[in-house]
């Protein structure tokens, strides 16, 4: 089997440190003490949902150069990704810094696709240092995809909770505790699904697809790992993608876990769990990294998870095609 | 890629794939509680027509006649659709209360608000205006072409049996 797109990093890369800015819900989650910030409400001070989340990223920037003692003109990159049309939350954010900037788009899945660019960057030697930052905010997310936030409607069980936060990363050719190991590009994976409401199904094949081919790719069975962490696959999600890997005979145990499923309590009344590019995002950043440094895992696998669908694919009646990118994270 | 037979084969074996997967996430699904969401839209439903009729009969007591009272209580439902939508309340009612409180004409108000509110930050013209029927829009063009084919069949009905049209 050819590995295409699957890398070890030769060169070491790392993350020197995260941020995380979450909204009210989030902040009553079970992860609110390992936040940086956390919003009163989903507008806070701004005059609509969408300069909220412009907020939510500057707030998670400025904090992480904080927290890394850093500053824009250390930083030789920005890499960045919203939900909203032509990411307009990142575009505005980013206008705001004085770092050269490129734009992602992955859907949910786009930390992941920030830290796999941003560490092959660093890894070929062009940049020293990047800052991936990611957002998603439940009510600006609604309203494009969805219905408006105030429509009476019932939802099914296994729809999701759009995640309002933004988290901010700091990759760095320079020593610290969690190295980025490898990554595995996702390719786009699509078995049908046509219910937007659905995205844990959607996904979970695209994630079994990029774990199977990381695993083959290193040589190795998922018990090397302590923890393989999706970004926001949900309950369902991942009931289904260990379902789908107990097929490839992959042992698929309690190492599998879920983001989007640790960012809420179930009595939250978020359905299947948490969704969105930011769920994965301020997790990472905050929660993830805290327990690096606790000592609490070794080896973890993020997998990214992204449904790329759209209201023109959705409104002209298309399946959902999903992506899954791999991150290997190792303390060193 | 080139050989036709393995490609061909290839693309059975992804066919069935997704067969199996399809079959499988309709089978995790857990069903919706029928029993429970019948039973809320019932007692919401009932309750916002309880309203409407008790407020009908209040009315009609007064000098008010039939027709002029039925637009009152429309009115009214329409009012309280309205201002619950504003108050953040009417989308809490319809998650518990379904069908009971959509089919209601406060429910088709709630329609209207919603979107109108969420666009409000797009302007007055190109955003509230531009939006305001974007969920209530096809009930509108439901309601009157069906009313329009309605007449028409009413004319030719009265027409055919020699009433008068």
């Amino acid at each position: 089997m050819i590995h295409r797109s699957s890398f070890l990093f030769p060169a070491p890369v790392y993350i020197a440190g995260g941020a995380a800015v979450v909204g009210p819900k989030e902040g009553e989650g079970p992860l609110k003490e390992y936040f940086d910030k956390i919003y009163p409400s989903i507008q806070s001070a701004e005059e609509s949902w969408e300069k909220t989340e412009i907020a939510m990223q500057r707030d998670a920037v400025n904090l992480l150069l904080k927290k890394t003692r850093s500053e824009d003109r250390r930083v030789d990159l920005l890499l960045g990704g919203d939900l909203i049309n032509q990411l307009t939350i990142t575009n505005f954010a980013a206008g705001e810094r004085d770092i050269p900037f490129l734009g992602l788009y992955n859907a949910c899945a786009t930390m992941a696709e920030g830290i796999l660019l941003g560490a092959s960057l660093i890894n070929a030697g062009y940049i020293g240092s990047s800052v991936v930052v990611v957002s998603s905010h439940n009510a600006t997310s609604e309203r494009q995809f969805r219905y408006p936030t105030e429509l009476g409607i019932q939802r099914p069980s296994w729809s999701q909770w759009t995640v309002t936060a933004a988290g901010a990363l700091l990759l760095s050719s320079a020593l610290s505790k969690i190295r980025v190991r490898g990554c595995t590009v996702g390719r786009v994976v699509d078995y049908g699904v046509k219910d937007a409401n659905d995205m844990g199904a959607a996904m979970a094949p695209a994630a079994a697809d990029t774990i199977l081919r990381h695993l083959s790719f290193r040589g190795q069975s998922s018990d090397d790992y302590d923890l393989i962490l999706s970004g926001d696959l949900g309950s369902r999600g991942l009931d289904l993608l260990k379902t789908l890997l107990r097929k490839e005979e992959i042992l698929a145990d309690e190492r599998f876990q879920d983001s989007g499923r640790w960012m809420y309590f179930p009595k939250q009344d978020v359905f299947s769990g948490g969704s969105g590019a930011g769920c994965s995002a301020s997790v990472w950043s905050s929660y993830l990294l805290n327990c690096f440094r606790e000592k609490k895992y070794r080896r973890v696998l993020l997998i990214g998870t992204g449904a790329l669908l759209s209201t023109i694919s959705v409104g002209q009646g298309n399946t959902i095609p999903s992506i899954a990118h791999a991150v290997e994270l190792e303390r060193v | 890629m080139g050989d036709p037979l393995r490609d061909s084969m290839r693309a059975s074996l992804e066919e069935a794939r997704k067969k199996e997967y399809a079959a499988l996430i309709e089978e995790t699904k857990a069903p919706p509680p029928v029993l429970k969401n019948m039973v809320m839209a019932f007692l919401v439903g009932g309750l916002i027509c309880l309203i409407a009729q008790i407020l009908y009969a209040l009315l009609v007591g007064t000098n008010l006649n039939d027709k002029d009272a039925i637009t009152v209580v429309l009115l009214f439902l329409i009012f309280c659709g309205s201002v619950l939508t504003g108050l953040g309340v009417y989308d809490k009612i319809g998650k518990v209360a379904g069908a009971g409180s959509v089919v209601p004409i406060s429910g088709f108000a709630n329609s209207v608000v919603a979107p109108a509110l969420e666009w409000k930050t797009e302007g007055l013209i190109a955003g509230l205006c531009a939006k305001l029927f974007s969920l209530a829009g096809p009930v509108i063009v439901f309601g009157v072409t069906g009313s329009v084919i309605l007449g028409l069949i009413k004319y030719l009905w009265l027409l055919w049996t020699g009433g008068v049209p």
